[in-house]
């Protein structure tokens, strides 16, 4: 049976995340209980979470995850990390007998550091060197990959419901001040757990609903950039065109918005003046970064998250803000779920982003993966 | 041994006919004659090209042209069309000439590949419910948006397109002022782009400069600086399908006082554009009269190259991308003209399908896609076709023949004879004036119409809302009955897969 990566599977989801602006941490269990409450819109093939501020004795090692086949691959692995990177602490990845989770691969993470003479050698920014390592990691080694590859955040997946994903990854024990989650609903089996989500690569993680229509035009300019869409799937996609717009662009996210999500031709046509020229410019450059068809996403970052529509909002997607807290979730109950009463509820429009960034200096972060305002 | 024998046959039903005699008045090719005897329209069938001039005007619906049933001895490989070719070739040592496109019945790579729907995992959308954008922009795009301040850096020039169709090089002395005022006043409607083909830019047509691309080939008729400046984008010719490698040639019975003026060659002379540019002998050479063209026009037009789609295809194209062009135009063999050797069009160059395919492929793979934009032309015969080539990777379409089709051409071939009985590919007063240029426009415009509303429910039924998204969208296609390597170089997935 093929798995994901070697076809292309489309999907139904859940999505819902939250952040505390104040940058205060809270454990896992809440977004366990949101994203648990849309059991019926996941199919037990594909669960997942990202969270940020949970390393914070990690914070300056680029925390990666990996799934290994077996511990052949681990040690060839293992042995090119070494060769990169200098290894501050490895080991498995605690997890919980969980019933419901089988087949699990090994799965380990590392705290590390690009070696200095390698970031001479090749004259790149720590930020790109781990892209490109993660990249040939991704793409060469059968048999081991690595989902989470951020600073203070990590991801954590697998084939399940997302709910028993969250009890075996133990996420009750770690602290975070934005969390995201994923259910899934595949239409196959993606036959192995790098097919679940969260996709992330550095700071950035996506968890999305929908199936992008313009998934082969996206894809094939990304890959002008280098980037390898190896899963084949769209929130892979999502990812690297985050990552292309925002932190290699250097784009500030209302311009990234308007590539993505973009506003009608005949809206732009009566915007005044500069703004026009703005958006014109921007999707005649971007124009194959337009993100066509139904989606619903949450984009997390080292200092917010950014929840969107496409333009049309043929996925559902409800917000709140209660105190410090911005939720977002595909469906309301979700959130309602965790903060019974917020005081305020709306439904974003189509191309519509909802933002929640930290508030200046509660939280030290690093601008590699940053929403820029 | 060889009397010209009828390709055609006249069918007239004497029952309906009453002898008006439109007949013999519409036929420039003197097919239809009034016996002096008894005052009965007779017809001479070896002159008939099968125009459907006749067929179409007779007001008594009398007439019909049918195949003559001229069989030799059925030998599959010397058949009629060799042998009458070997006759008269024999009769006058001479090439064979010819027009239109490439007739051979050659696969169809459009015809074998099917697109895609929405079912169930994501929504297909009602263009008449919800927008549906088909604007294109035609023009080198810079590889990232770059800010100064909140304000974007001036993007390079672009021709912005309401439909990703335009007409395609046709010249002035190939076809009809009246045919050109057609298409140009159609472009303009529609909000696209009409060609003026290398014939040079008459008159009457500089107040459609705005939706004019004017056209620079090797014989450099008609170019001066306020030819230069009066169109929205100016195209070098290098090369066209239907005759790749070889130039044109304008007989000086054609060569009349306006087409004189407007080619600025003395009257009646032969109008000659040699093979290839006089000085472009190398890719080098070419960089030099794009920056020349771009230098006259002070870098306010984007700057077209257009070639035939040969073997190497993929290689030149990515040598004019790097040598400054902003707009690349592909022609494949299936391209038409108003006159070229038979052997030549039908026997050089490659498919457009392939030869676009591995452009774009190649061009992505160089990282240099977005620097210039694609344009192909070469048989788009239909919207379906023009949605198959943007999902393999071009921007825009050209179209030529169905454009004349639209105006009234019936496909005869016989557009080098300059009988036509259209008033397309005609200079002669009596039958140009046939074409009524603001009938024209209103035809080739709705031509457009139709095929955006088809387009708008193929885009739709794909649950895409806007062209670019399916810009070089391969897996909006499938393919029916191909070879792996067809498929590889396509870069698309067989049916099922």
């Amino acid at each position: 049976m093929l798995r994901e990566g070697d076809i292309r599977i489309p999907s139904g989801c859940a999505i819902s995340g939250f952040i505390n602006r104040k940058g205060n941490r809270v454990a896992g269990d809440q977004i366990i209980r949101s994203i648990a409450l849309m059991h019926d819109r996941s199919n037990g093939l594909g669960g997942g979470f990202a969270a940020y501020g949970i390393y914070p004795e990690f914070k300056d090692y680029y925390a990666f995850h990996l799934f290994y086949e077996d511990n052949t691959v681990r040690e060839n692995t293992e042995r090119y990390l070494t060769t990169h990177f200098n290894l501050e602490m490895g080991g498995p990845i605690p997890t919980r007998k969980t019933k419901g989770i089988t087949n699990a691969p090994l799965i380990w993470r590392y705290f590390v550091k690009p070696k200095l003479e390698m970031l001479y050698q090749t004259e790149l920014s720590p930020n790109e060197f781990v892209v490109e390592r993660v990249m040939e990691i991704n793409t060469l080694c059968r048999g081991a990959y690595i989902f989470s590859s951020g600073k203070n955040m990590g991801a954590f997946k697998g084939v399940g419901y997302p709910e028993d994903i969250g009890e075996f990854y133990r996420l009750d024990e770690y602290q975070g001040y934005t969390w995201t989650a994923h259910g899934r609903f595949p239409t196959n089996t993606p036959g192995w757990w790098g097919g679940a989500h969260p996709f992330t690569l550095l700071d950035w993680s996506v968890v999305h609903n929908g199936e992008i229509s313009s998934y082969d035009a996206n894809r094939r300019f990304l890959e002008m950039f280098g980037y390898k869409c190896t899963l084949q799937t769209d929130t892979e996609a999502i990812a690297y065109i985050f990552d292309l717009l925002l932190r290699r662009h250097c784009l500030p996210l209302d311009v990234a918005v308007s590539v993505v999500a973009s506003p009608f031709w005949a809206e732009i046509d009566r915007m005044p003046e500069q703004k026009k020229k703005l958006y014109r410019s921007a999707r005649i450059v971007y124009s194959s970064l337009l993100i066509n068809g139904p989606f619903s996403i949450i984009l997390g970052s080292d200092n917010g998250i950014m929840a969107l529509n496409d333009r049309l909002k043929l996925r559902p997607l409800t917000a709140a803000e209660h105190g410090d807290f911005l939720y977002v979730a595909s469906e309301e109950s979700a959130i309602r779920e965790i903060c019974p009463s917020p005081e305020r509820v709306w439904s974003p429009r189509g191309g519509e982003p909802v933002i929640g960034v930290l508030e200046d200096g509660v939280v030290e972060t690093d601008d590699s993966a940053c929403l820029k305002l | 041994m060889t009397v010209k024998k009828p390709k055609f046959l006249i069918d007239r039903d004497r029952e309906l006919c009453n002898d008006c005699g439109v007949c013999v008045r519409q036929c420039a090719n003197e097919v239809h004659y009034a016996d002096e005897k008894n005052k009965q329209i007779k017809c001479k069938p070896a002159e008939c090209v099968n125009c459907q001039r006749c067929v179409s005007l007779c007001p008594k619906g009398a007439l019909a042209v049918k195949q003559a049933p001229q069989e030799f001895s059925g030998n599959a490989n010397w058949n009629i069309d060799i042998i009458n070719a070997i006759q008269a070739q024999a009769d006058s040592g001479g090439i064979l000439l010819t027009g239109m496109g490439c007739s051979r019945p050659m696969p169809s790579y459009f015809d074998r590949m099917m697109l895609n729907a929405s079912q169930v995992t994501n929504p297909s959308i009602d263009p008449l419910r919800e927008p549906m954008e088909l604007r294109t922009f035609l023009g080198r795009k810079p590889a990232s948006l770059t800010l100064e301040g909140s304000q974007p850096t001036e993007l390079p020039p672009q021709l912005e397109l309401e439909i990703p169709i335009m007409f395609s090089a046709m010249s002035f002395g190939a076809i009809s002022l009246n045919a050109i005022k057609s298409l140009a006043a159609a472009a303009e409607s529609e909000h696209t782009f009409y060609n003026t083909g290398e014939g040079g830019l008459h008159k009457d047509l500089f107040q459609y400069g705005k939706n004019t691309i004017t056209q620079v080939a090797s014989g450099r008729f008609g170019v001066d600086i306020d030819y230069l400046n009066a169109g929205s984008a100016i195209e070098i010719k290098i090369g066209q399908g239907a005759k790749p490698g070889i130039g044109g040639h304008l007989p000086g019975e054609k060569v009349g006082r306006d087409v004189s003026e407007t080619r600025m060659i003395p009257i009646e002379s032969d109008a000659i554009s040699p093979a290839p540019h006089h000085d472009i002998y190398s890719i080098e050479d070419l960089t030099q009269l794009i920056f020349s063209l771009k230098e006259a026009i002070e870098y306010t037009k984007p700057i077209f190259v257009k070639i035939a789609a040969v073997h190497n295809v993929a290689a030149i194209a990515s040598g004019i991308a790097r040598a400054g062009a902003d707009v690349i135009a592909i022609d494949g063999y299936r391209g038409s003209t108003g006159a070229a050797p038979l052997r030549t069009r039908d026997h050089v160059g490659i498919p457009i399908e392939l030869a676009l395919a591995a452009v774009d492929s190649r061009l992505r793979d160089e990282g240099i896609r977005n620097e210039v934009s694609l344009v192909v032309g070469g048989s788009i015969r239909h919207s379906a076709d023009v949605v198959k080539a943007i999902a393999l990777g071009a921007d825009a379409v050209y179209i030529g023949t169905a454009a004349l089709i639209a105006l009234g051409c019936h496909v005869c071939q016989k557009c080098y004879t300059g009988k036509c009985n259209w008033g397309i590919a005609t200079q002669r007063p009596e039958l140009v004036k046939r074409l009524n240029p603001e009938a024209g426009a209103e035809r080739a415009a709705n031509l457009i119409r139709a095929w955006k509303h088809e387009i708008k429910e193929l885009l739709g039924g794909m649950g895409i809302n806007a062209i670019e998204s399916l810009r070089g969208n391969r897996l909006m296609l499938r393919a029916v009955g191909m070879t792996n390597k067809e498929l590889e170089i396509l870069g698309v997935k067989a049916a099922g897969e």
